[in-house]
């Protein structure tokens, strides 16, 4: 930048021109204050804090791999399977866009869930960023929802009958549930008009889901990134997004990317079923069906009622009570980090989820229901109980006066 | 960085080595993004299935003199012209030298009674009118583009109108007497 030539006004050439541009659309501008350097940023974030921008990439390697696959794939009942195996024997390089779009949703929502634990961790749902919180849930349902439209797609087995059971938790609904379950199939059973509509709408919900992070961005701007203390940042506790975070953030994609592609090369099935490598047969549904691992605690909650109805609200109510985890969880303190109790807490929760994975897994037979339906019980008591109480009876270790003070303590 | 002469002086190792630094991570960032994207962009080309049916086998023993017909190969026409021996003639007779593309007829066809072109106008891609008896052939007896008026003679080569270039002869071969491979 030093070398630039200066005209005779004292200005480069590209210096004008770029202010001639800007002085029309201030999109460089734009830019530098959402993601450059004149966003500030809190100088003490981990490498919790890289999984957001990870989750962008993803969303990104989602939509350019699958605009390929889309050119190649034909979303009818006779075809669908064969386009499919056509991309992965034919189409160059189809094997390695079809590994990147299936394996990429995994760690998609591999991102996405530390994404949004290190925010429950470290309390980045509390005041002022509640609207923050309520738009990552709204883009985590509609992660959901594009997942499952486009598992339908190759039209295996797993894909058949995944779209045919959780297009009938709509059934649950008392009265007209059957009805809505007929217009969503567009038929009366999931067919060809079925998997005409899931592909048109697995590939605009992506879009939704870009401009949902935009306006998650927008709401992040306005109070600021959390960070690890869950103080307020002082001025001088910031650094701009560019150079610092830029350049860690590009370090954490380059370990990231290296682990995705060792699962997109040498593991490609590893989180796939078998199952789905057979053609859709509406006369057999496989002998043990489950859904992708990222469903599989929803999937357990949902086995474990021994009640349709009252089944489906706790699957779609496990999800919806993050909207009032802002208010639930009742201490001022916001990072997990001086909340000795809350800790424990959190990580019982972590791993009854876990637990709850493992059940949706299995098949419901024996003690495993009993599993999922105190995994169940937890799971909500967690968020209904523990939370408000342990917010009001916990005494949070003392908070530091500000982000440099505890490291100036120490160098003294 | 360096805003004074003596600073900059004292820096200009490290900024050597920065600058170093910088190009090295963005060349491989270049090149990292271009292995990405080679993929996506190779798999636009023709996929295993579609190179693998780009040649086909005709059977030239039901084509009778003076009759054209019309193959599907690699999803364009190709014409197949039994051509009758006044048709030879005046395809041979032309000055070669004055056509806009110059070729002579027997560079053009392996057997003179038969000429196998690619029917696609070298204009602009539509399908030349002429294979059909009741088409228009246009004045030279050849074949009749209707979308910009070129005009191709009975070996099928340019005479009149936009279209730069002959009609393509596809690689061929004759299996035999009335078998004929293209592609």
């Amino acid at each position: 930048m030093s070398t630039e030539k200066s005209g005779p006004t004292g200005k480069s050439a590209w210096r004008k021109a770029y202010e001639w541009h800007e002085a029309r659309l201030p999109i460089v501008s734009w830019l530098d204050h959402s993601l450059g350097t004149k966003y500030p940023v809190p100088r003490n974030l981990n490498y919790w804090w890289n999984f957001g921008s990870l989750a962008m990439f993803m969303l990104a390697v989602m939509i350019f791999t699958g605009i390929f696959l889309a050119m190649n794939y034909t979303p009818h009942v006779s075809l669908a399977f064969d386009s499919v195996e056509h991309i992965m024997r034919d189409v160059n390089y189809g094997w390695l866009i079809r590994y990147m779009h299936a394996n990429g949703a995994s760690f998609f929502f591999i991102v996405v869930y530390i994404h949004i634990l290190r925010g429950m961790y470290y309390g980045s749902y509390k005041s002022p960023r509640e609207v923050l919180w309520w738009i990552g849930i709204l883009i985590y349902l509609a992660m959901m929802a594009t997942a499952f439209l486009g598992y339908v797609l190759p039209w295996g087995q797993m894909s058949f009958w995944g779209a045919t059971v959780i297009t009938n938790f709509f059934s649950a609904i008392p009265g007209i549930g059957q009805s809505i379950v007929t217009l969503l199939w567009g038929g009366f059973s999931v067919d060809n008009p079925t998997l005409n509509r899931f592909f048109s709408l697995h590939y605009l919900l992506p879009f939704v889901i870009v401009g949902l992070i935009f306006l998650h961005i927008w709401a992040l701007h306005v109070p600021g990134a959390n960070n690890p203390l869950g103080i307020d940042a002082a001025p001088a506790d910031k650094i701009p997004f560019f150079p610092y975070y830029v350049m860690k953030d590009v370090f954490g994609l380059g370990v990231f990317v290296v682990i995705y592609f060792i699962a997109v090369f040498w593991f490609p099935n590893a989180l796939g079923e078998p199952d789905n490598y057979i053609k859709a047969n509406p006369l057999q549904t496989p002998e043990h069906i489950v859904p992708e691992w990222y469903y599989l605690p929803f999937y357990a909650i949902l086995r474990s009622i021994p009640n349709k109805l009252l089944g489906v609200i706790l699957m779609f109510g496990s999800i919806l009570i993050l909207f009032a985890l802002p208010w639930l969880d009742t201490s001022r303190v916001r990072s997990g980090n001086f909340r000795p109790v809350f800790r424990i807490f959190f990580v019982t929760w972590i791993i009854d989820v876990l637990i709850l994975g493992w059940v949706g897994s299995q098949p419901p037979e024996g003690i495993i229901p009993t599993i999922g339906l105190i995994g169940t019980i937890w799971y909500f008591i967690h968020f209904a109980v523990i939370l408000p109480v342990v917010g009001w009876l916990e005494t949070p270790k003392p908070l530091p006066a500000s982000i440099s003070q505890p490291v100036l303590q120490a160098a003294e | 960085m360096a805003n004074t002469a003596h600073a900059h002086a004292a820096d200009a190792a490290d900024e050597t080595r920065r600058d170093f630094l910088l190009h090295t991570t963005a060349a491989m960032g270049v090149v990292g993004a271009g292995m990405m994207v080679w993929p996506l962009i190779s798999s636009m080309n023709p996929a295993a299935d579609t190179l693998a049916l780009s040649s086909i086998e005709l059977s030239l023993a039901g084509i009778a003199e003076g009759q054209r017909i019309k193959a599907l190969w690699r999803g364009k026409p190709v014409f197949v012209s039994h051509r009758t021996a006044q048709e030879i003639d005046e395809a041979r007779k032309v000055n070669v030298a004055e056509l806009r593309d110059p070729q002579t007829d027997q560079v053009r066809a392996k057997k003179p009674e038969f000429l196998i072109v690619v029917g696609v106008c070298t204009h602009f891609g539509c399908v030349p009118q002429g294979t059909a008896s009741t088409e228009v052939r246009g004045e030279f007896g050849g074949w009749f583009c209707p979308c910009h008026g070129s005009v191709y003679d009975t070996s099928g080569r340019i005479r009149r109108g936009p279209a730069p270039l002959n009609l393509e002869v596809p690689a061929h071969t004759y299996i035999n007497d009335t078998t004929v491979r293209i592609g």
